[in-house]
């Protein structure tokens, strides 16, 4: 019998690591993808001295890659600094893995994303964090690079899915060189409304298709 | 481990009757001939007699005539038949087409491409249980409806349709009424004398026949056009080769479901809900108690994702099914769990069970005992369930 994922992925999703909460953690993230449903938390204790993350927990509400990504990340992030844990990338934590699915990419990805909410929450409660920016093409860019296509297993940005985007007044407008009909289309609407709508000065998401 | 895998997908397809698997060999080796006509070579016409015989005794299982049934490659054909033949052949009189939200892909897809084509189709609400509003459906209908395509049973949810109420809804508006009856054919018997349904799609797959085998009543005098083009095969409606051997096994299979056999496959069915539903917490049967097919169970478990659950049962040797996002191909959740009025969280965490004539009570308690545990070790890790 042949599965989809790789001996390490079953095995993380056998007896993942790490897995539970942490009572009045440091850091906590929670991420969720409308796309799939997934859901992921991290909790973090960190050393305000020296930053380096202590302990490292999370729960799941996902597939087998979700609950494998995040597994594999706890192993990775423990007794690393809050900047080297940050820097961990999505393709680091699945070639760790030995390779996922491209169509569960994004499943993945919320793991990653699971523990830069964790850091993030924990440098904006311990006053590391800058001014907020204003929302530019750049930034939106850079939000949507989270955003899979599902049918390569690399982000929208860098598969050129991307036509167009247009920020007027609150109001951000997102042209995908994808037909409305195509089998991926709303998946990758509502994780684009995901990423785009929580932007602080944002107001109004359009995400349009071709035809 | 693959032939001790216990198979609880019986809707997706079935495991073939070594008793079909015997009736449809001499069609391949012995009688393999295409089916002619009396005044050819006798191998033809035994050829020809058992498809003739076949489809007697399918026609015979919907109480129909013989002539009432076209042989095709099974449901999806069958469907697409239906719907784009009678909208062709009425095409004078109107362009709209009445479906329900819950249909399976082969009627759900063929009025979205009818759609398309400049058609206006109606998407008709079901309820919680996955039942059609029938005051909406007559509502909707007009002097433009040409077919309405409701299914019989649900093949998610298992839910039964009202087809009496439907089909004389239809008949005293004047419309055509199609039934995908795929996931009930057999198990759920209908007497086309007792319910004026027009077309009706079936399958042998379902039923432990050979797959890629199905066929399509068509109430004698239904205005209906051929849609592929090819020979005069099948009453000149269905072009192509006759796959006879396909036939007999089909006939066969139809021949070996009996009553008996559709109550212990409830039973079977019956312990399984009654054990999840009193041993786990937070489940939610999804479709109706009472109208529903003998051999359908869906349960959602709440705080817990579906693939996981799946692949964790795969692990030990049971194959069961999922509605969410995450198994499909699309990457979206069940459109039938969301027309019951579900949300995306009911769809994530739900398990179709389907069961056959091979399932046993040994295997169903030991799927239940495994999900107990799976259930318990997923929710321990989910964010979303408050330990008690």
């Amino acid at each position: 019998m042949k599965f989809p994922y790789s001996e390490k992925v079953l095995d993380h999703f056998k007896n993942p690591r790490n897995v539970g909460k942490i009572e009045n953690p440091d850091g906590k993230g929670l991420e969720g993808s409308p796309a799939c449903g997934d859901m992921v938390a991290v909790y973090l204790n960190v050393n305000p001295e020296t930053l380096v993350i202590e302990d490292i927990k999370f729960e799941s509400y996902g597939c087998a890659s979700n609950i494998a990504t995040a597994s594999i990340i706890t192993e990775m992030t423990k007794g690393k600094t809050l900047d080297e844990a940050k820097n961990i990338s999505w393709k680091q934590a699945t070639e760790e893995l030995g390779g996922l699915p491209t169509v569960k990419a994004h499943c993945s990805v919320l793991a990653v994303e699971g523990l830069r909410a964790a850091i993030r929450d924990y440098e904006e409660k311990h006053g590391l964090v800058s001014e907020k920016e204003t929302t530019t093409e750049e930034v939106v860019r850079r939000r949507l690079k989270h955003v899979m296509n599902p049918m390569a297993g690399l982000d929208i940005i860098r598969t050129e899915l991307v036509t167009k985007i247009e920020i007027n007044e609150g109001s951000v407008r997102i042209l995908i060189d994808l037909p409305s009909d195509h089998q991926f289309a709303s998946a990758i609407k509502e994780d684009i409304l995901e990423k785009v709508e929580s932007l602080w000065d944002i107001e109004e998401v359009n995400v349009v298709f071709t035809e | 481990m693959e032939d001790k895998t216990a198979y609880f997908d019986n809707s997706a397809s079935t495991r073939l009757d070594e008793r079909v698997f015997e009736a449809m060999k001499p069609y391949y080796f012995d009688t393999y001939a295409v089916a002619t006509s009396e005044f050819a070579y006798s191998m033809g016409i035994d050829a020809k007699e058992a498809l003739e015989e076949a489809r007697s005794t399918i026609a015979d299982s919907l109480n129909a005539s013989p002539g009432e049934i076209v042989f095709t490659s099974g449901s999806t054909e069958s469907s697409n038949m239906a719907i784009k033949g009678v909208t062709s052949a009425l095409k004078n009189k109107g362009r709209h087409l009445i479906v329900s939200k819950i249909e399976d892909f082969p009627v759900l897809n063929t009025a979205k491409s009818l759609e398309k084509q400049g058609f206006e189709v109606d998407f008709i609400e079901v309820d919680d249980t996955g039942r059609l509003n029938t005051e909406q459906l007559a509502e909707t209908i007009t002097d433009e409806t040409v077919l309405v395509s409701i299914q019989h049973a649900n093949q998610e949810i298992g839910t039964l349709q009202d087809l009496e109420s439907i089909s004389s809804i239809c008949r005293e508006k004047g419309v055509l009424l199609h039934t995908d009856a795929t996931h009930s054919f057999t198990r759920v018997p209908i007497d086309v004398q007792q319910i004026p349904v027009d077309l009706i799609t079936i399958a042998s797959h379902t039923i432990h026949g050979p797959r890629g085998v199905g066929g399509l009543y068509i109430r004698k005098g239904t205005p209906i056009n051929k849609w592929m083009d090819g020979g005069f095969q099948e009453f000149n409606l269905r072009a192509g080769l006759e796959n006879i051997p396909g036939a007999v096994g089909f006939a066969k299979a139809v021949e070996l479901v009996t009553e008996e056999e559709n109550k212990q496959i409830k039973a079977l069915r019956d312990h399984l809900i009654e054990r999840i539903s009193s041993e786990i917490t937070d489940v939610i049967l999804n479709g109706s108690k009472e109208h529903r097919s003998p051999h359908n169970a869906n349960i959602t478990f709440h705080y817990v994702e579906g693939e996981s659950l799946t692949l964790h049962l795969d692990m030990r040797g049971f194959a069961v099914n999922t509605g969410s996002a995450c198994f499909s191909r699309s990457l979206e959740a069940s459109h039938v769990i969301l027309g019951i009025g579900g949300d995306h969280e009911r769809a994530h965490g739900s398990l179709r069970f389907t069961f056959s004539r091979y399932n046993t009570l040994e295997e169903t308690d030991t799927i239940v005992d495994a999900i107990k545990e799976i259930v318990a070790q997923l929710r321990e890790i989910s964010p979303l369930y408050e330990k008690k």
